[in-house]
C-alpha cells in the first residue's frame, strides 16, 4: 500500500493480549488487476453487511485491463462511518508484487493473511502473520485449472470470515442470492470459501484482536453504487435517449441505465420505449443528446473530464439554444488524461463555465448513492423546465464504489416537461414567439417538431437571434436575449435542489462542502468535536447557481471552511463570483487532490492546523 | 384547404406552392445553393410532405443557411459546424416519423465534420443529407475545401495539390443506401433525384455541385458552371414516378433500372452508361473512382438499396416518436422500484 501512497495511522499498541476490537477496523486486500478479485471482494463485503455492521468498500485500480497491482478497501465501523480510512489494520496479501511493501504499510499490531509460499512473516515481527496455501487449497477443491484464479479469491473470503468470526450461513446466503440461477457456479463458489473456512479452522490460531460481532444497523439498507444509481434514476426519470461514448469512470452509468431499460421498458409487443446509441466520440453524443431533446425526448449522456472538454462547443450551443440535456459527468482526477482510475472533484468549474462566450450551466451535486438517483431525475426535469444543459457531477467514489443505503423512494411528482405549445395552444393563441419573456420567470414557450399547426415552426440557431428566433446581429435584440438568459439563471436558483443543513450547532464556525466529501467531513467533525472539544455548522452544497440559503450561511459564520477534492479551490472559486464583496474574506480552503477519496483525518487535522488548536 | 374556389394551383394534399417557401435568400446573386433551395421547394410541394412533419437541418456554412430559405413552416436546426449528423441523430431517435432534411456543405462535412459524416452513414439513419459542394470555404473569403478536385485553381492561382474526397464513394461504403450525384444548374435531375429521396427510408447521401460565383466560378475551376455545363456525364436518366401518379407504362424496360422505393413510388434510371448497375456497390465504387481518373464528374444515382433496416430497424423503438410517449410508458412504476431495491438488500 506504502506503493501507492497511503500514510500510516497511529499504531495500536504491539501487546498481545489486548482488548477485542469489534466492528472497527479496515481490511486491504491486495491482488493484481484482471484476477477477478472483484466478486469476491464483494462477497465479503456483503457478508459485514449481513451481519449488520455498516460497511463500505473502496476499489483502488489502476488504470489497466489486467496485471497491475490494486486494492480493495473493506472498512467495517459500527459507528456507520464509511469514508476510506487511511490505514487499514488487516491485510489479504494476494499480490507477490506488492506483498512486501504492503505488510510495511500495516500498522503495529496489524493483521496479514498470505500466500504461504511468500514467507511474508520474516518482514517484520509486530504484526499477526496467517500462512495460507491459497493455491494448494484451490488446486484441491477445483479440478479445472483455468477456474482456479478465480476461486482463489473465494478461499481468501472463507479464511477472513473463520478468522473474524463472520457467520458462515451469512456468507453463503449472499452468494446463494448472487447465483440465484446457476447452482454450478454457487456450488464452486462457495465450496472455495467453505475450503479457506476449514483450513482456518483447523491449522490457525487466532492471535489478532479484531472481530465482526452481528448488530442491526444495516436492517432495510441497501448496497449500490453511485453509476448504477444514477442510472436508475435516468430510467425512473423516464429517459427516452440515450447517447454515450465510453469512458471510466462513467461507463457503467450507462451499462446500468441500458440494463434497466432492457428489463423496464420494452412494450408487450416487444418494442422499446428508448434509443441507446453509443457515439463515435462524446462530441457525437452530446450532439444527439441535444437534437433528441429538442424534438422532445428525455436525453442523457454520462461522461468524465476529457469528453466533457469535447462536449464544450456543443454545449455552449445547447445554452444559447435553450435545449433540454442531461450530462452525468462522473468525475476523475485530470488535468488531461491524469489518473483515469483516480477521485477528483475538479470538474466543477470547467462545467459551470464550459463553452465560450457567456455562458453558465446549471450543476447538481449528489452527496451519496441516493442522491445520484435523485437528482439524476431532477436534472431532467430541470432541463425541461428551464430548457437548458443540466450536469449531475459525481466522481469515482461516489459513481464506482458500493455504498450503504436507505433504499430509494418512488419519485412522487409526476415528470416535469416544462413548457411545451401544442397545437390547440397555437390555435388559441395564433402564433409564439420562441424566446419571448411571457411569464415574467424568463423561460420562454418551445414547441417540438412534428407539432400539426403552421404556426408551429421556429428556427433553432446558435446564431444571433431575436426573441422570435430570427437571425440578427442588432445590438439590442442580441443583448435582450443574452440578459434574458441571466435572468433564467436567477430564476433556477430557487428550482435547484436546496442545501441539506447537516449541523447546526450555533457556531460562529461553518463548513461549506458537496459531493461525495460528505462523508469524510461528517467523521470529521465527529473527530473535532472529540478531539477539541468544539461543536462546528455544516452545510451541504447540492447544486450550482447557489441557492441564497448559503448566503444566508456564510453570512452566518464568521469563518467559512470550504473542503473539496481539487487543487484549485474550484468550489470557494465559484462560491467568490457569488458573494457579497465583503464576504469573500471569510472563505478558507481545505483542498485533498491526491487522486485517492479524502480521509477525515487529513480534514480534521488541516482544520486544527488552520485554527491553531 | 382544397375547395372549388378559385385559388392558386394546390398539390395533392391541397396546399399551394406558397406553403412550401422559405424566407428571402441572404446569399449571393447566382449562387447554386438557391437553385438547390428552389428545387427542394419543387419536390416537397410535388411530392405532397406536409410541412410540418419536416425537420430541416444543418451545420456551419454558406450551405447551412439554406434551410432559412424553404419551407418556413418546418421546424429548422442550424447546429454547429460539422455536426449535423449527431444532431440529426438525436432528433430522429427522438422523432422518427418526421422527415429529415439536411443541408451541408463540402467543408462542414468533409473537413471538419468528416467523423460524424462516416458515421451517420454508416447507420443508414433515415435522412436525406445534401451536400452543397463548391469546393471551397465561402464565408471565410474562398480556401479550398477537401473536395476541390486536384489540379484545380482557385482566383489567386493557387493550385490545389492535394486529391479530392469522393463523398459519393464514401458513402457507398460506408452503408448509406441511397447516393447520388447531381449539379445544382440540372433542374429535371435534381428534381427527380430529391423526389426520390423523400421516397427512401434510408440515408440519401446527395452530393450536389453548386457553382460559388464568387470565389470557384472562374476559368481553372472544377466545380464552376461553364466546366460542369462541358463536364456532367450522367450515368443515368432518372424518371420518378410517385405513388400517387398514374402509371405511364410507356417505355422500353431493357434500358431502365426499375426500383420499387419504400412509399409505393418507382425510380428508373435509363441507362446511360452500359449495363451501369445502381445495386452493385463495389462496380459504383469503381466506376467513380475510374471517373476521377478520367477527369469526369459523373452525375446521377449511383447507389440504391431499398432493403437495409435502417438505424430505427435496428433499435427496434416503437412506432410513436419516443420524444411524445407519455409518462405512463417511460416511468416504471413502483413495483418495478420496489423489486430493484430488494434485490439490493
Amino acid at each position: 500500500m506504502a506503493t501507492i501512497g497511503l500514510a500510516l495511522g497511529e499504531p495500536q499498541g504491539t501487546e498481545c493480549a489486548r482488548a477485542r476490537v469489534v466492528n472497527d477496523f479496515s481490511i486491504s486486500v491486495a491482488t493484481v488487476n484482471g484476477s477477478g478479485s472483484q466478486s469476491a471482494n464483494n462477497v465479503l463485503l456483503k457478508s459485514i453487511f449481513g451481519m449488520g455492521v455498516p460497511v463500505s468498500g473502496k476499489n483502488l485500480f489502476p488504470s489497466n485491463i489486467a496485471g497491475l497491482p490494486t486494492w480493495f478497501l473493506i472498512r467495517a465501523s459500527k459507528d456507520g462511518y464509511v469514508a476510506r480510512k487511511p490505514d487499514s489494520e488487516i491485510l489479504v496479501a494476494l499480490n507477490p508484487e506488492t506483498a512486501k511493501a504492503d505488510v510495511e504499510a500495516l500498522p503495529a499490531g496489524g493483521v496479514a493473511i498470505f500466500e504461504e509460499s511468500l514467507n511474508l512473516d520474516q518482514v517484520r515481527a509486530d504484526v499477526a502473520f496467517y500462512p495460507v496455501p491459497f493455491d494448494k487449497i484451490t488446486a484441491s477443491i477445483c479440478p479445472e485449472a483455468k477456474l482456479r484464479k478465480l476461486v482463489k479469491n473465494m478461499v481468501y473470503v472463507g479464511v477472513v470470515a473463520q478468522l473474524l468470526a463472520i457467520d458462515l450461513g451469512v456468507v453463503e446466503s449472499g452468494l446463494r442470492r448472487q447465483f440465484a440461477k446457476k447452482q454450478k457456479v454457487f456450488d464452486l463458489n462457495f465450496g472455495a470459501v467453505k475450503a479457506g473456512f476449514d483450513y482456518a479452522q483447523e491449522n490457525l490460531t487466532k492471535q489478532d484482536p479484531y472481530f465482526i460481532e452481528r448488530m442491526d444497523k444495516t436492517a432495510g439498507k441497501i448496497i449500490i453504487d453511485g453509476n448504477a444509481a444514477c442510472g436508475m434514476g435516468a430510467v425512473f426519470a423516464g429517459v427516452t435517449v440515450v447517447a454515450w461514448y465510453p469512458i471510466t469512470p462513467s461507463t457503467s452509468v450507462i451499462e446500468a441505465t441500458a440494463d434497466l431499460l432492457k428489463k423496464l421498458r420494452v412494450t408487450p409487443e416487444g418494442k422499446a420505449t428508448f434509443a441507446v446509441a453509443q457515439a463515435e466520440d462524446e462530441l457525437a453524443a452530446i450532439g444527439m443528446v441535444l437534437g433528441a431533446g429538442w424534438a422532445g425526448a428525455r436525453s442523457m449522456t454520462a461522461t468524465s473530464g476529457p469528453g466533457m472538454s469535447l462536449m464544450a462547443e456543443f454545449v455552449g450551443l445547447g445554452y444559447y439554444a435553450e435545449i433540454p440535456g442531461v450530462i452525468i459527468n462522473v468525475q476523475r482526477s485530470g488535468p488531461s488524461t491524469g489518473m483515469p482510475t483516480r477521485t477528483q472533484q475538479s470538474d466543477l468549474l470547467s462545467a459551470a463555465f464550459l463553452s465560450h462566450g457567456d455562458t453558465r450551466h446549471i450543476l447538481l451535486l449528489p452527496g451519496s448513492v441516493k442522491e445520484c438517483f435523485e437528482l439524476t431525475q431532477a436534472a431532467f426535469d430541470l432541463a425541461e423546465r428551464l430548457q437548458t444543459p443540466v450536469f449531475v457531477l459525481s466522481d469515482l467514489d461516489l459513481g464506482m464504489n458500493n455504498w450503504m443505503s436507505e433504499p430509494f423512494d418512488y419519485p412522487a411528482k409526476p415528470l416535469d416537461r416544462g413548457k411545451v405549445l401544442t397545437a390547440e395552444d397555437l390555435e388559441r393563441l395564433g402564433g409564439f414567439a420562441r424566446y419571448r419573456d411571457v411569464d415574467g420567470d424568463a423561460i420562454g414557450w418551445r414547441t417540438l417538431p412534428g407539432t400539426p399547426h403552421p404556426k408551429a415552426s421556429y428556427f433553432t440557431r446558435g446564431s444571433g437571434h431575436n426573441d422570435a428566433a430570427n437571425y440578427t446581429e442588432n445590438p439590442e435584440e442580441y443583448q435582450a436575449v443574452m440578459d434574458r438568459l441571466t435572468r433564467k439563471f436567477e430564476s433556477a436558483r430557487a428550482l435547484v435542489p436546496a442545501p441539506v443543513v447537516v449541523k447546526d450547532a450555533g457556531s460562529k464556525i461553518g463548513f461549506l462542502a458537496f459531493g461525495s466529501t460528505d462523508c469524510a467531513l461528517c467523521e470529521s467533525l465527529d473527530q473535532i468535536s472529540k478531539r477539541h472539544e468544539l461543536e462546528v455548522d455544516y452545510l451541504r452544497i447540492r447544486a450550482y447557481p447557489f441557492a441564497h440559503a448559503i448566503h444566508d450561511f456564510v453570512a452566518a459564520h464568521e469563518r467559512i471552511y470550504v473542503v473539496e477534492q481539487n487543487r484549485d479551490a474550484q468550489l470557494a472559486s465559484l462560491l467568490k463570483l457569488d458573494l457579497p464583496a465583503d464576504q469573500l474574506v471569510k472563505l478558507r480552503s481545505i483542498l485533498h487532490y491526491n487522486g485517492l477519496p479524502v480521509d477525515a483525518a487529513s480534514i480534521t487535522e488541516e482544520f486544527a492546523h488552520q485554527e491553531g488548536l | 384547404m382544397a375547395t372549388a374556389t378559385p385559388t392558386p394551383k394546390v398539390n395533392h394534399i391541397g396546399l399551394p406552392i406558397l406553403e412550401y417557401r422559405g424566407g428571402k435568400s441572404t446569399l449571393c446573386a447566382g449562387c447554386g445553393h438557391n437553385a438547390i433551395s428552389e428545387r427542394i421547394i419543387d419536390a416537397l410541394y410535388e411530392m405532397g410532405v406536409e410541412p410540418e412533419r419536416v425537420m430541416k437541418m444543418s451545420g456551419i456554412g454558406c450551405s447551412s443557411k439554406s434551410p432559412a430559405y424553404f419551407l418556413s413552416r418546418a421546424h429548422s436546426f442550424n447546429g454547429v459546424h460539422g455536426r449535423m449528423p449527431a444532431i440529426s441523430t438525436g432528433a430522429i431517435l427522438a422523432n422518427h416519423t418526421m422527415k429529415a432534411i439536411g443541408l451541408s456543405g463540402d467543408g462542414d462535412t468533409a473537413s471538419i465534420g468528416m467523423g460524424q459524416f462516416v458515421h451517420m452513414m454508416r447507420r443508414n439513419l433515415p435522412m436525406i443529407y445534401i451536400i452543397e459542394d463548391n469546393g471551397v470555404y465561402g464565408l471565410t473569403k474562398g480556401q479550398f475545401s477537401a473536395t476541390a478536385d486536384l489540379g484545380s485553381k482557385l482566383k489567386t492561382g493557387v493550385v490545389n495539390d492535394l486529391p479530392a474526397i469522393d463523398t459519393c464513394a464514401l458513402a457507398i461504403q460506408l452503408g448509406a443506401t441511397f447516393v447520388g450525384r447531381s449539379f445544382s444548374g440540372d433542374k429535371k435531375q435534381l428534381l427527380s433525384m430529391l423526389k426520390a429521396a423523400i421516397s427512401h427510408k434510408g440515408t440519401v447521401m446527395l452530393d450536389v455541385i453548386s457553382p460559388c460565383v464568387t470565389f470557384n466560378d472562374h476559368e481553372g475551376s472544377t466545380k464552376s458552371y461553364k466546366f460542369m455545363q462541358e463536364n456532367d456525364e450522367p450515368i443515368n436518366e432518372i424518371g420518378f414516378v410517385a405513388s400517387f401518379d398514374e402509371i405511364d407504362v410507356d417505355y422500353d424496360t431493357g434500358a431502365i433500372y426499375d426500383v420499387e422505393m419504400h412509399d409505393g413510388s418507382s425510380l428508373r434510371l435509363r441507362k446511360l452508361h452500359e449495363d451501369y448497375d445502381p445495386t452493385d456497390k463495389a462496380n459504383a465504387v469503381r466506376t467513380l473512382m475510374e471517373a476521377h481518373d478520367n477527369d469526369e464528374i459523373l452525375t446521377g444515382v449511383f447507389y440504391i438499396d431499398t432493403q437495409k433496416p435502417t438505424f430505427i430497424d435496428l433499435l427496434n423503438v416503437v412506432d410513436e416518436p419516443l420524444g411524445s410517449l407519455p409518462e405512463s410508458m417511460t416511468r416504471p412504476p413502483k413495483s418495478s422500484l420496489d423489486a430493484l431495491m430488494s434485490a439490493l438488500r
